[in-house]
């Protein structure tokens, strides 16, 4: 569950106001698009769910953690509720893709037995079955990113978070990206958040849609098209 | 039942990171092997200066060992009274060591040195008895000459202030330019160390980023660049002392025995070898260690 109210953020370097008393709620099992143009503010949404930055004013809740007063070396429990995901995928070079999962589970302290149970269940759910060994550079953009999907979901988030999954992949495996977003929120019943400026997506799956302008929530809207014209 | 679940994960969960550090050297192998290097360089340089100056002090202890002060005792006093003097002598602070003269041995080590021509009609009531005197530290000769001249039978003390104060300057001088070079040396090696390993780590910050972004915390991320460090630092350390060990034996076995007979007295390995890997294997392990610490830090702010 995502809980902003009043949220304000100023980046001190360049003097900008990057989010200007931001409000919105994310209810634990929605799937939500978060779209606007460059600079609007949607990494920095972004960046204040994961914990890199703070907020300068406001109340921020992620999963019943108060981001403003939570502790630096409390922040690894915010961040094992939820799942990140990056348009360039973000998977160690060095390592084939069963440790790639696998490295997700050992960090949190999961004993082996239960890696060796779990990460082959992920990899079948994201459709990466038969490809352990494989390295991440024997991948198609499209494996890979499964790759960080399975890394993602693998110790049972309660919400994933993308920004811009699909900047990479061509529109077929970019839907099919997306379907498998959905299959995960209603099958496992976690939150999913996308950051995407990719219209067609957005209109595909016609789920709930918050449009960022200006550090400023522009529209929140369930049901309807992409909130949200291209200058 | 549950403290045992704990102990197993955590056992499971610390051998995984201590198979990582190890992984990681071979994994960055180039980086591994320049920071290796680099540690066995500034070791071995700072060893060799250190054992310079070790060997040059030891050589000026040696001459200022020679540089003795002999007190003569009174004519009126027989060689037993004369050999009665010797406790009290050594009783006198500074003193390390008396050897009794004798008149007759004097005359002989006279006759020895110069022509025996010289004494032809002298006796050797003309000697003195007299006592070689080494002090534990020429600094204080002064002092330690008035001590001897105020013993009741000694008549007249030979010093050579002069040279023991140069000796002293020259031994002071060497003291305070090889600390000064050897902690300026210290510095430069720990910076070098310390980037190398800055650099070797440059490359893993994406890593180190993503299991940030796992919920990895410091510590499980620290811990494998500190067994990485701490096996580099080992291994720098080891290599530079067998490499030490064999330059400094080639140099005191070669070099040195040319010069056989003069002021050079090296150390021998024996006496070294031991401060010598305690130091190399310490400081190794350090810069190791916290050069590895200290060059992931940044990354842990995210």
């Amino acid at each position: 569950m995502v809980e902003m109210k009043d949220v304000k953020v100023v980046y001190q370097s360049s003097d900008t106001v990057a989010l200007d008393g931001i409000s919105m709620r994310i209810d634990d099992g929605e799937f939500v698009f978060l779209v606007g143009p460059s600079g609007s503010g949607k990494s920095t949404i972004m960046k204040l769910i994961t914990g890199e930055i703070r907020a300068d004013a406001g109340k921020i809740t992620i999963n019943d953690f108060n981001m403003r007063k939570i502790k630096r070396r409390k922040l690894p429990k915010v961040r094992r509720t939820l799942g990140a995901i990056f348009q360039d995928y973000r998977l160690i070079e060095n390592m084939n893709v069963y440790d790639n999962v696998a490295f997700a589970m050992r960090v949190v302290g999961a004993p082996n037995r239960v890696i060796r149970k779990r990460v082959p269940y992920v990899l079948e759910l994201v459709g990466l079955d038969g490809r352990e060994k494989r390295m991440p550079n024997e991948l198609s953009g499209g494996e890979q990113q499964r790759v960080a999907i399975a890394r993602a979901l693998v110790n049972n988030p309660r919400m994933i978070i993308a920004d811009e999954p699909t900047g990479n992949l061509d529109p077929v495996r970019s839907l099919e990206l997306m379907l498998l977003f959905e299959k995960i929120n209603k099958e496992m019943g976690t939150t999913i958040m996308v950051v995407t400026h990719e219209k067609e997506l957005v209109n595909a799956l016609e789920k709930r849609v918050i449009t960022i302008e200006n550090g400023r929530v522009a529209s929140d809207e369930t049901d309807v098209y992409y909130g949200y014209e291209l200058k | 039942m549950k403290r045992m679940c704990i102990t197993v994960m955590s056992l499971s969960r610390s051998a995984y990171l201590i198979r990582e550090g190890f992984r990681s050297i071979s994994t960055h192998g180039f980086m591994s092997f320049a920071s290796v290097t680099i540690i066995m360089a500034c070791l071995i340089i700072m060893g060799s200066v250190s054992l310079l100056t070790l060997n040059i002090d030891g050589m000026i202890k040696n001459l200022e060992d020679q540089n003795e002060v002999v007190a003569f005792v009174d004519e009126a006093y027989s060689e037993e009274d004369a050999r009665a003097l010797e406790n009290r002598l050594t009783a006198i602070d500074n003193i390390s060591n008396v050897q009794f003269v004798s008149r007759t041995d004097a005359m002989s080590n006279f006759m020895d040195n110069y022509s025996r021509d010289l004494m032809v009609g002298i006796d050797e009531t003309v000697f003195r008895h007299r006592y070689v005197v080494q002090l534990t530290d020429i600094a204080l000769m002064a002092q330690t000459k008035s001590a001897l001249e105020a013993v009741e039978g000694v008549a007249k003390v030979n010093a050579h202030l002069d040279y023991a104060r140069i000796f002293v300057t020259i031994r002071n001088v060497v003291t305070v330019v090889s600390l000064v070079l050897i902690v300026i040396l210290v510095f430069i090696s720990i910076f070098i160390m310390s980037n190398t390993i800055k650099l070797a780590t440059f490359n893993r910050r994406e890593e180190i980023a993503i299991m940030k972004m796992v919920g990895a915390t410091n510590s499980f991320i620290r811990l494998p660049f500190i067994i990485e460090g701490l096996v580099l630092g080992i291994l720098g350390g080891g290599l530079a002392f067998l490499a030490e060990l064999g330059l400094y034996q080639l140099v005191t076995g070669r070099v040195v025995t040319s010069l056989t007979g003069s002021f050079i007295r090296v150390i021998p390995i024996t006496q070294v070898a031991l401060p010598m890997f305690i130091a190399f294997m310490g400081t190794g392990i350090l810069v190791g260690v916290f050069g590895g610490v200290n060059a992931i830090r940044n990354y842990l702010k995210v």
